[in-house]
């Protein structure tokens, strides 16, 4: 093949739609998911072990780093889920157009960013 | 190329890997919406509520649905991105190596996870 082809599709220097923000954010966010499995495996492990484990991780949960990894790992969570819910919803025939994909990628974001709120709201109010 | 990419995919069927990835994030999220609304219900949640809630044979089947829902999505899922991106267009001839490499560890720790939890919610 022709090394010197011209290669049009240079990503980086593209203006990219809010359409392929919110893909790669699900990515992104799958990826980081992957690896707090190890966390929440290890809460789910402490929680159901002894009593004593039980309450020293709730102690845990009293402090601000926990707090804000705990945090930080349900925006992660909450993000995916709604993302994948727009996948869902598109497999079904629905917001499969360009505005219709721009209009649910609006969506996943302020949906998202509420339930990202109200996770804040639930750990520290 | 395609053999590799093929080999390394959860079910070696794009639909069926479609189909799959749906099922389970359903799955998954009904784990996640039950566990929320436990939660919120139980604001002083203490350890008897909390293992015998565990211990019931219908919270144990939901829990393992979970678990296995886990492997199998993050599976499928990391398999899209690796494929996406470790790719000789992307990273050069050394990349299907890296990306098998990837693949494999991928597929490990997803196996850990699985037989971690496993331990963790069958034998309550």
């Amino acid at each position: 093949m022709n090394k010197k082809r011209p290669v049009n599709l240079d990503i980086g220097t593209m203006h990219l739609p809010i359409t392929a923000y919110v893909s790669i954010l699900h990515r992104i966010s799958g990826v980081v998911l992957f690896a707090i499995v190890a966390l929440f495996l290890w809460m789910l492990d402490s929680s159901l072990s002894s009593e004593e484990d039980f309450n020293s991780l709730k102690e845990c949960m009293t402090s601000l780093i926990p707090q804000i990894i705990i945090w930080l790992s349900l925006a992660a969570l909450a993000y995916h889920l709604v993302a994948g819910l727009r996948h869902m919803v598109m497999d079904f025939g629905f917001g499969e157009t360009l505005k219709g994909g721009q209009l649910g990628a609006k969506i996943v974001l302020i949906l998202s960013a509420l339930l990202i709120i109200l996770a804040g709201v639930w750990i520290w109010v | 190329m395609g053999v590799i990419t093929n080999i390394t995919s959860f079910s070696r069927n794009g639909l069926s890997d479609w189909l799959l990835q749906r099922v389970t994030a359903v799955i998954i999220t009904v784990y996640i919406c039950f566990v929320t609304f436990y939660f919120l219900a139980q604001p002083n949640l203490d350890y008897d509520q909390w293992r015998n809630l565990n211990g019931l044979f219908s919270m144990k089947v939901l829990n393992v649905l979970t678990v296995v829902s886990i492997a199998i999505h993050s599976w499928i899922g990391l398999w899209g991105v690796l494929t996406d991106y470790v790719t000789v267009r992307l990273l050069g001839p050394k990349a299907t190596f890296l990306r098998v490499l990837f693949q494999i560890g991928m597929i490990t720790i997803t196996l850990i996870y699985l037989i971690w939890a496993l331990d963790i919610v069958w034998g309550i």
